[in-house]
């Protein structure tokens, strides 16, 4: 008999560690899965993404990149070919970004239709490319290294 | 190739000698894991030659090789692609073959043969990948003259040289206990003979694993310049979780060998164990999720799930086969025991488990279901992990104290009023000095509790040596690592654990940042540093571009220092690997990272400081753990062992001196 009493507190002990694991789990999925997107599907789920985490996938609308280094304000479209939504985010831009280059942005989707970022992403592939003679890190930034003496 | 045949015909010999206990086909089958590590070895240098040598011939040299790149990271180039980590891969495993087959050849007859037989069959597995879809050695033509070097984040950093090897040995060495398993399966010999034999098999593995992760999260952080050195990645979820289940089983195995319990959890545990670490190689080298690590290759991973599901069912066939001889002959006692914390950790470790292969592997599960894409965000791993991550903390400090099979309230607060006055003293303190965030109070009362703990274990050790041999306490601790070491490294390995956990916490409580555009000569204020813009610069270097920005670092009107965060260009990639510099003192980091830059004059750089408190403790946990696991490992002291025993078996473990003992020196 009280080895069936252990057993039974084992038990509910075990039972109450799985059902706390499992409320956790759900409550943290619900919570925190984020949706990807392309801007069509964005557009096309409207209200109801608005203020929820979203990852946006497209690519940066040529000749829509503003950036101001003073103020960190850097604002850009991203489209699928069909849809285009405008993003703003604060910070700068990454490295290799430039309009026309696959971009990955999180954030959430305001009111006012424009996509607030936290997270910029450029999208790159690690093949490899032979680098264009004039597009070398060293041809673009020659003028630093002479600033040098 | 050779290799290959080597391997096919030690899974051969290994069964037959396994089945007929033929003591010459044994024999034979450890003379073929030698064989087989012979070739591995020579494949390997010739490999290191080619690199080594820029043989662009060679079609893996012509990918990872150029020469520009420094000996250092042409040497390590070898793990920096796919087909130089599976080669790596193997060799590492007919290496712990070869060392097990040696060390054990004289002892545990009736197991080796299967042993040989499960490292060789999942050989085969690695080296046919070798042979077929991922062979190192294709050759290309016309030879070309220069290559691209190897993947720009992977030479970036001096500690890519130890990151990825300690993670191989860590994951391959993780296959010595499996192949124990299942060979105590197979034979039937299924009495604890198989988990003596495997003891420092699976610690050894283990300390690589969890140095291994220590380095890869010092490494992302060094390198990957957002600041931080866990993201929950898919990739490093794949090497935390079989580290979560070895960690389980180090525990549970603690167990069986006292009490004769868990027999069955423990052979699921070293199974699952291992199939983790396939499934996480799976998850690198199949590109099957965006992951910072995953080098895409097509072919793998099908291969890769194949063979992670026939060995899975094997294995589970197996269990169910020989369950009748797996009867726990002991039972629990006590609802409050050392076997009913280890039961607890087990449990909440095979949770924690759980969340995070789910976490990980959930936007795969939706995508198949209904095609959405979603991804899993390290808000979600915090959340369930955290309450799981403290509630194994403060059963740190629990169950090293509790006595086995059973104890009394009077021993209960014995024990333990010390270790929770001063944790919650320890909570309290944190308390008065004004934190009100409930996760980092918890963890440094839990923190305080667990530390006082292992205190009170070291000096109850102590004065029970000093009583029994009568020399001072420094000599007594001395004796008592050297004669305890299993149980006192353990407990060192805890102490690591806590000085993780609370950097951990303090890091991610306090954390701040922030990110400015400079002009050169501006200053701005984060925390208690001025950053100073003194200048943006270029420089070209062997194997890469430069370019460089000089901040001074000033406290008040005093410089303190100089910092230069930098973007790196390889040639190989038009995307800059930026190189974030670190200060660190005791109390903190600061972070500079290279935002953007005026590529022109050099006028004014974005630059974004973080001020990062706590994180040099975690690399200074990871080096006790190591230390701990070491300690654990060593060869216990040679005059204990009874020399009629000696040449049969592994020696036993020191016992623990028994409770009643202790519990007669006054607190």
């Amino acid at each position: 008999m009280v080895i069936k009493g252990r057993r039974a507190w084992m038990g509910l002990g075990l039972l109450a560690i799985a059902g706390a694991v499992a409320l956790l789990v759900a409550g943290g999925l619900k919570d925190n899965v984020v949706f990807f997107l392309t801007p069509s599907e964005l557009e096309a789920k409207g209200a109801s993404v608005y203020d929820r985490p979203v990852r946006l996938g497209g690519q940066v609308v040529p000749e829509s990149k503003t950036w101001d280094p003073q103020t960190r304000d850097l604002r850009f479209v991203v489209t699928d070919g069909t849809a285009e939504i405008p993003v703003h985010s604060v910070g700068a831009p990454p490295a290799m970004f430039e309009e026309g280059i696959g971009v990955v942005v999180e954030g959430r989707l305001g009111s006012d239709g424009v996509f607030e970022s936290d997270n910029v992403m450029v999208k790159h592939s690690n093949e490899y490319q032979p680098p264009h003679e004039d597009k070398t890190a060293a041809k673009m930034f020659e003028s630093l290294v002479e600033s040098e003496d | 190739m050779a290799a290959l045949i080597g391997a096919v015909f030690v899974v051969i010999t290994g069964m037959l000698g396994g089945f007929r206990q033929s003591e010459s086909l044994t024999r034979l089958s450890r003379g073929g894991v030698y064989f087989v590590l012979l070739c591995m070895t020579i494949a390997m240098i010739a490999m290191e030659a080619a690199l080594l040598s820029h043989d662009f011939s060679v079609e893996y040299v012509s990918q990872v090789g150029s020469r520009e790149t420094p000996p250092y990271y042409t040497a390590i180039s070898l793990w920096s692609s796919l087909d130089g980590s599976i080669l790596f891969w193997g060799w590492i495993l007919a290496a712990y073959a070869a060392l097990v087959a040696f060390v054990n050849r004289h002892r545990n007859e009736r197991l080796m043969p299967f042993v040989n037989a499960t490292m060789m069959l999942v050989g085969v597995f690695f080296f046919g990948l070798m042979v077929g879809p991922a062979s190192p050695f294709g050759l290309v033509s016309p030879t070309p003259a220069n290559g691209p070097g190897p993947n720009p984040l992977l030479q970036n950093h001096p500690l890519m040289g130890l990151h990825p090897p300690m993670l191989y040995f860590g994951y391959v060495g993780l296959t010595v206990p499996f192949a124990f398993s299942i060979a105590a399966l197979l034979s039937g010999k299924l009495d604890d003979s198989w988990i003596r034999a495997t003891r420092r098999w699976t610690i050894a593995p283990w300390a690589f694993l969890s140095v291994g992760i220590v380095a890869g999260a010092w490494w992302s952080y060094e390198v990957l310049g957002w600041g931080g050195y866990w993201a929950w990645d898919p990739v490093e979820n794949a090497s935390f979780l079989p580290w979560l289940t070895a960690t389980a089983f180090l525990h549970s195995v603690m167990v069986q060998e006292r009490r004769g319990m868990m027999k069955t959890w423990n052979l699921s545990l070293v199974i699952g164990t291992f199939l983790l670490t396939l499934f996480g190689t799976f998850l690198t080298r199949s590109g099957i999720l965006d992951s910072v690590h995953a080098f895409t290759e097509g072919v793998i991973g099908p291969l890769f799930l194949g063979f992670i599901a026939f060995l899975a069912i094997a294995s589970l066939a197996l269990i169910a086969w020989r369950s009748d001889r797996l009867h726990a002959p002991g039972s629990l006692e006590g609802v409050v025991s050392r076997e009913s914390a280890f039961i607890m950790n087990n449990l909440l470790f095979a949770a924690f488990t759980f969340t995070v292969l789910l976490g990980t592997t959930f936007p795969l599960i939706v995508e198949a279901f209904n095609g959405q894409r979603i991804s899993v965000g390290p808000p979600y791993f915090n959340m369930v992990t955290a309450p799981l991550g403290l509630a194994l903390l403060f059963l740190m400090g629990v169950g090293p104290a509790l006595p086995w099979r059973r104890t009394t309230a009077e021993n209960m607060r014995r024990t333990f009023w010390l270790p929770v006055a001063i944790g919650l003293t320890v909570g309290l303190l944190a308390w008065v000095a004004g934190i009100r965030r409930v996760y980092p109070l918890v963890t440094f009362t839990f923190a305080g509790f667990v530390m006082t703990t292992i205190f009170e274990e070291f000096r109850k050790g102590v004065r029970a040596r000093q009583r029994i041999s009568g020399t001072g306490p420094v000599q007594a601790f001395g004796q008592l690592l050297r004669r305890s070491h299993r149980r006192y490294g353990g407990y060192i390995v805890h102490a690591g654990i806590v000085v993780i956990v609370v950097a951990l916490s303090i890091s991610t409580a306090w954390r701040f940042e922030r990110e400015a555009t400079l002009n050169v000569g501006e200053r701005f204020l984060i925390g208690d540093y001025g950053v100073q813009l003194e200048r943006v610069w270029g420089d070209q270097e062997t194997q890469r571009f430069v370019v460089g920005s000089s901040f001074s670092i000033w406290d008040g009107d005093r410089q303190i220092g100089t910092m230069e965060p930098r973007m790196n260009y390889y040639p190989a990639s038009q995307q800059p690997i930026a190189t974030p510099a670190v200060r660190s003192n005791p109390k903190e980091d600061l972070y500079l990272t290279l935002m953007a830059f005026d590529n022109q004059q050099g006028t004014y750089a974005t630059v974004r400081a973080i001020v990062n408190p706590g994180v040099p403790w975690l690399w200074v946990g990871g080096m006790i753990i190591a230390i701990g696991a070491v300690l654990s490992i060593l060869p216990g002291p040679k005059q204990t062992r009874p020399t009629s025993v000696v040449t049969l078996h592994e020696p036993a473990e020191e016992p623990e001196p028994a409770p009643e003992e202790l519990e007669a020196v006054p607190a």
